[in-house]
């Protein structure tokens, strides 16, 4: 019994990390309709910023939020020097454009940084907290928390502010939303800020759990990607707990279900991902869209 | 035009028939041709190709050798095998190199392998820990260069035997051709008992962020000893997660992720102490080497020629030390550097002591031993630096 | 001069040029157009479902990984000769692709992408799992075959002309069959998914086709492949592979013969162009040029042709009235 409790924990762990990194991606797409490529590398690349911060001798929180403050602006840039450009080209073209961004972060990042793995503060305590026999990770408890915290501000602003009615409009009807005096412009430049600064959020998370390099986003993309298909893409509260049903749920194969064992984990959690989406094609809290004929 | 002709002719007859059979040598250069991961999943071993120019740009500027200066072309493979093999033919039949030095990762030259025997153009030290790069009468013209991994798998297994007793083995290993090679040689070296012994094995993939879980079931195992096969990045989640759990095994680290200053360090050196390791190079950031006149050599040569790698990355003496392996296998050659002079002196080397080769290691190769370094020693970590015991160890075939 | 002539002058042109390449390149150039020639095939078969019938695939990568290690397998454990495999793993990827699109008939845009992604990114762990069959991570050394009846030509020069016969012959069929109802239904369900319905059409059925289809001629690319370099493994069939052919049909043009290949040749030479150009960040030139690409052409190289071309010719047409 003790050691599911164990794997279910480690498989939360995880699965927040995923969680993190898939809020930011929901959160663009809600905004501008566009699956961003490029999410896990701008989010590793802000976390090299904190790092340069950090190490240059900032102390820990203020160089957090300094770096959400440039990850806010660097989003805000990307959107309208790369982005707007295509706005109006077809879906694939933007596609390809945000695994344009995608290459270049990383590559930067190699170059400037080296590919040596960087070891990367927690602000949460050391010691591992212990009940019985269980052991939680204090920065897992953390992370799990701050990502609840990030699912908390999406949500409202989203559900019950007037700027994230506004930016839906922009993402969903922009011709409508300009009729009714939004500025879509803008409003997609906002989305990208913003999904930027969740992003780094979920960076500086992960990285002293992942250690710092240029490739420590590459994996976790692909689970964010498969925890916001099986939550739901239009669904920030989806993302969260796909992505920890992803995390718990591959641990759990990976130990009990012996021919799979540990060698086929990772397309255990695919498969689990297509089947759902042939159940319920929108994800598990994903919203329907009805079309109009 | 006939008189152009028969004034080629005459140059030709003049300069002799060696540089007419060299192909990548003129009286003034050698052309080295190589190819590395410069983008893609494994660009963190770009840095090696990086630090090979770097010290081929030192050997030119202190005058070449024999007289000539190496001019050394390098194409990213992105570790595409299909890549590789555009890369080589590229290398092989447009740039016309005298050899392809320290082709990096095993699908890659897998991939060439064939192309290169049937050319017969040297496939030379290649960077893979790989097992099939030793067989002379198959592919003459591939050499490998570092210890491999099989064969430190049977030297962790030869010290578990000897020196635990009632061992239960767990064994995590990453689910490439890197992991399954280590635990072959892990297991062949335990022989028959491997069955018996090793109660768990975890496997992991590098897109995995971590392997938490992994360590969890392997603890759970109750093994007592724990063969460690991991690359930097997840070698210290591993340990770290170990020490946390207060799971405190026999511990087997492979020699890929050995450094103090990017593993054990953000591992904890408390979590890491006791952690055993079969090493061949200096470690970089093992401070037992900071007055030592080899370590001091290289990191100056950094300074001056590869200021933008890193000092704390053991890639960067890894192509050092390799870079220093050809170099003398080209001073060897003299004047003949044709493709079968290079493989005939790669093949003829004694006992060579390089500066970051432990104490005590040398690189000998023969007709029937194409696998230079052989030796390796076992270390053990004492919460500060890696502490050698015990003697150099061989391998045996 | 009309549109239709032009074509057909430039095609013909463009074959003689193609076969008379051989003969001037060398063995070592010749390797890389048959590099994009096979890239071209694959690129035809994502292309046929992506651009003209709407299913954004990024995942074609598993078939031209199945269409590989088909051809691998039956050379290395059964000794077929290599000409078999080609329509052997033609129709292995038809079957795997048709079954693949099913079920994918549930899902929409999006999530269909993030499913086929799914499965490329499978591929590579259920590779090595098969190691019984797929050599697992050190995957297959195959023998390249050299020229069949003594012919004069040497083993790359063959293997060219092979791969410019199946290009040219998988290219008419898939050109006609986009011509005719066939093609027409296809893109009215791209288009137009209730409409199409509506008039008669058997969307299912000719989703589900066309996924096989299109698996088909992206899994005989993948075994030509594997007959060229000699060698499959699991490297070679990463997600890589997959968002490659994705950047190839979109720069290409989506919906246009001739843009698989223009994005084979672009997908084959522009990461070479790029290392030369820096080799300390050579991805980051290639990402610059992704980005440049698609904001100066947003219809990929194809539209930006036709665009040019529309150009030309209405000078032509207006000049008499004009001066």
């Amino acid at each position: 019994m003790d050691i599911f409790i164990q794997q279910v924990v480690s498989g939360l762990a995880t699965g927040s990390i995923y969680a993190a990194l898939a809020l930011a991606l929901v959160m663009i797409y809600e905004a501008t309709d566009v699956v961003n490529f490029a999410q896990g590398e701008m989010a590793m690349f802000a976390t090299y910023v904190a790092w340069s911060l950090i190490n240059a001798g900032v102390p820990y929180w203020p160089a957090f939020f300094a770096t959400l403050a440039i990850a806010f602006a660097g989003g805000l840039l990307v959107q309208r020097l790369v982005i707007r450009p295509v706005q109006n080209a077809p879906i694939l073209t933007v596609v390809i454009v945000t695994i344009g961004l995608l290459v270049i972060f990383n590559s930067l990042a190699g170059w400037i940084f080296t590919y040596v793995q960087k070891p990367f503060p927690s602000p949460f305590p050391k010691e591992p907290v212990r009940i019985g026999e269980i052991v939680f990770g204090s920065h897992d408890l953390g992370q799990i928390g701050v990502t609840l915290v990030v699912l908390l501000c999406i949500w409202i602003f989203f559900r019950f502010t007037p700027l994230g009615l506004a930016m839906r409009a922009a993402a969903q009807n922009p011709v409508s939303s300009r009729l009714a005096g939004i500025r879509v412009g803008w409003m997609l430049a906002l989305g990208w800020a913003l999904a930027a600064m969740f992003g780094a959020v979920a960076g500086i998370m992960v990285a002293p759990v992942l250690f710092l390099d240029p490739n420590m986003m590459g994996g976790v993309q692909i689970y964010a990607f498969a925890a916001a298909t099986l939550g739901g893409f239009t669904s920030p509260v989806g993302a969260v707990i796909g992505g920890l049903i992803v995390g718990v749920v591959e641990n759990l194969v990976g130990t009990y279900v012996k021919f799979i064992g540990t060698e086929l984990k990772f397309t255990v959690a695919l498969a689990l991902i297509i089947v759902v989406l042939l159940v319920k094609p929108t994800g598990l809290f994903g919203r329907s869209i009805a079309k109009r004929v | 035009m006939r008189f152009a002709r028969k004034l080629i002719a005459l140059a030709a007859l003049v300069s002799g028939p060696a540089l007419a059979q060299t192909p990548g040598v003129t009286a003034t250069e050698i052309k080295v041709g190589n190819i590395n991961p410069y983008s893609g999943p494994a660009s963190a071993y770009g840095t090696i190709g990086k630090s090979i120019g770097a010290y081929f740009k030192m050997i030119n500027e202190q005058g070449g050798i024999n007289g000539r200066k190496i001019n050394y072309i390098t194409y990213d493979d992105s570790y595409s095998p299909p890549k590789a093999v555009e890369m080589v033919r590229k290398l092989v039949e447009q740039d016309q190199v005298a050899l392809v030095f320290q082709p990096l990762g095993t699908p890659s030259n897998s991939a060439i392998q064939k192309y290169m025997n049937q050319m017969k153009v040297p496939q030379l030290f290649v960077a893979t820990g790989a097992t099939k790069w030793n067989d002379p009468k198959g592919y003459p013209w591939t050499m490998g260069w570092q210890p491999n991994y099989q064969t430190e798998g049977r030297v962790y297994a030869a010290h578990v035997l000897s020196n635990v007793k009632d061992p239960k083995i767990g064994v995590l290993f990453q689910n490439d051709d890197y992991g399954k090679d280590y635990l072959k040689g892990f297991e062949d070296g335990l022989g028959d008992k491997a069955k018996t012994l090793i109660v768990m094995k975890q496997s992991y993939e590098v897109t995995d962020p971590t392997v938490d879980s992994q360590i969890v079931n392997l603890k759970n195992s109750g093994a007592n000893v724990f063969f460690n096969i991991t690359t930097p990045k997840f070698a210290a989640q591993a340990i770290k997660k170990a020490h946390d759990l207060g799971w405190k095994p026999t511990h087997y680290l492979n020699n890929v992720s050995i450094s103090v200053a990017t593993v054990l360090k953000p591992a904890g050196l408390e979590a890491s102490k006791g952690l055993i390791t079969a090493l061949y190079l200096k470690e970089v950031t093992d401070p037992q080497w900071k007055s030592d006149k080899g370590f001091q050599e290289w990191l100056a040569w950094m300074k001056k020629y590869y200021p933008d790698g890193s000092v704390e990355d053991n890639s960067n003496g890894y192509g050092y030390t390799v870079a220093q392996t050809l170099a003398q296998v080209l001073k060897q050659c003299g004047n003949d550097l044709s493709r079968e002079n290079i493989m005939r002196q790669a093949a003829n080397l004694k006992s060579l002591e390089l500066p970051l080769l432990l104490p005590g290691i040398r690189i000998n190769t023969g007709p029937d031993d194409f696998a230079p370094i052989e030796q390796e020693q076992l270390a053990r970590f004492n919460g500060e630096r890696w502490e050698i015991f015990g003697d150099v160890v061989a391998a045996q075939r | 001069m009309n549109d239709a002539r032009a074509r057909q002058a430039f095609i013909v042109v463009a074959i003689l040029i193609a076969c008379a390449l051989p003969f001037v390149l060398s063995n070592f150039r010749l390797f890389q157009f048959t590099q994009v020639y096979i890239y071209a095939i694959a690129l035809f078969g994502l292309n046929l479902l992506t651009g003209y019938n709407g299913q954004i695939s990024l995942g074609h990568g598993a078939f031209f990984a199945i269409g590989a290690y088909a051809a691998a397998i039956l050379m290395d454990r059964w000794g077929v000769p290599y000409g078999w495999t080609l329509p052997i793993a033609a129709v292995i990827c038809l079957v795997a692709g048709f079954l693949f699109g099913l079920p994918a008939l549930r899902l929409e845009g999006l999530y269909l992408a993030l499913a086929t992604f799914a499965l490329a990114l499978a591929v590579p762990q259920i590779l090595k799992y098969f190691e019984h069959w797929s050599g697992g991570s050190q995957g297959l050394v195959l023998i390249k075959p050299g020229a069949p009846f003594g012919l004069p030509v040497n083993a790359d020069q063959w293997l060219y002309f092979l791969t410019l016969a199946v290009l040219l012959i998988t290219f008419w069929v898939g050109a006609n069959l986009l011509r005719g109802r066939v093609g027409r239904a296809i893109v009215a369900i791209r288009d137009n998914p209730t409409a199409a319905q509506a008039m008669g059409v058997n969307t299912s059925l000719v989703k589900s086709l066309t996924f096989g289809v299109s698996a088909a001629y992206t899994g005989l690319a993948g075994a030509l492949s594997a007959i060229v370099i000699a060698y499959v493994g699991p490297d070679s069939f990463n997600i890589f592979l997959s968002i490659t052919l994705l950047i190839g049909i979109v720069i290409g043009g989506l919906a246009s013969v001739p843009g698989a290949i223009f994005g084979a040749f672009f997908i084959q030479f522009v990461p070479n162009f790029a290392q030369d150009i820096s080799k300390a960040a050579p991805w980051a030139i290639f990402g610059i040029f992704l980005i440049v690409f698609m904001i100066a052409l947003p219809a990929g190289i194809a539209g930006g042709v036709k665009m040019i071309w529309n150009r030309l010719t209405q000078r032509r047409v207006s000049e008499p009235s004009g001066a």
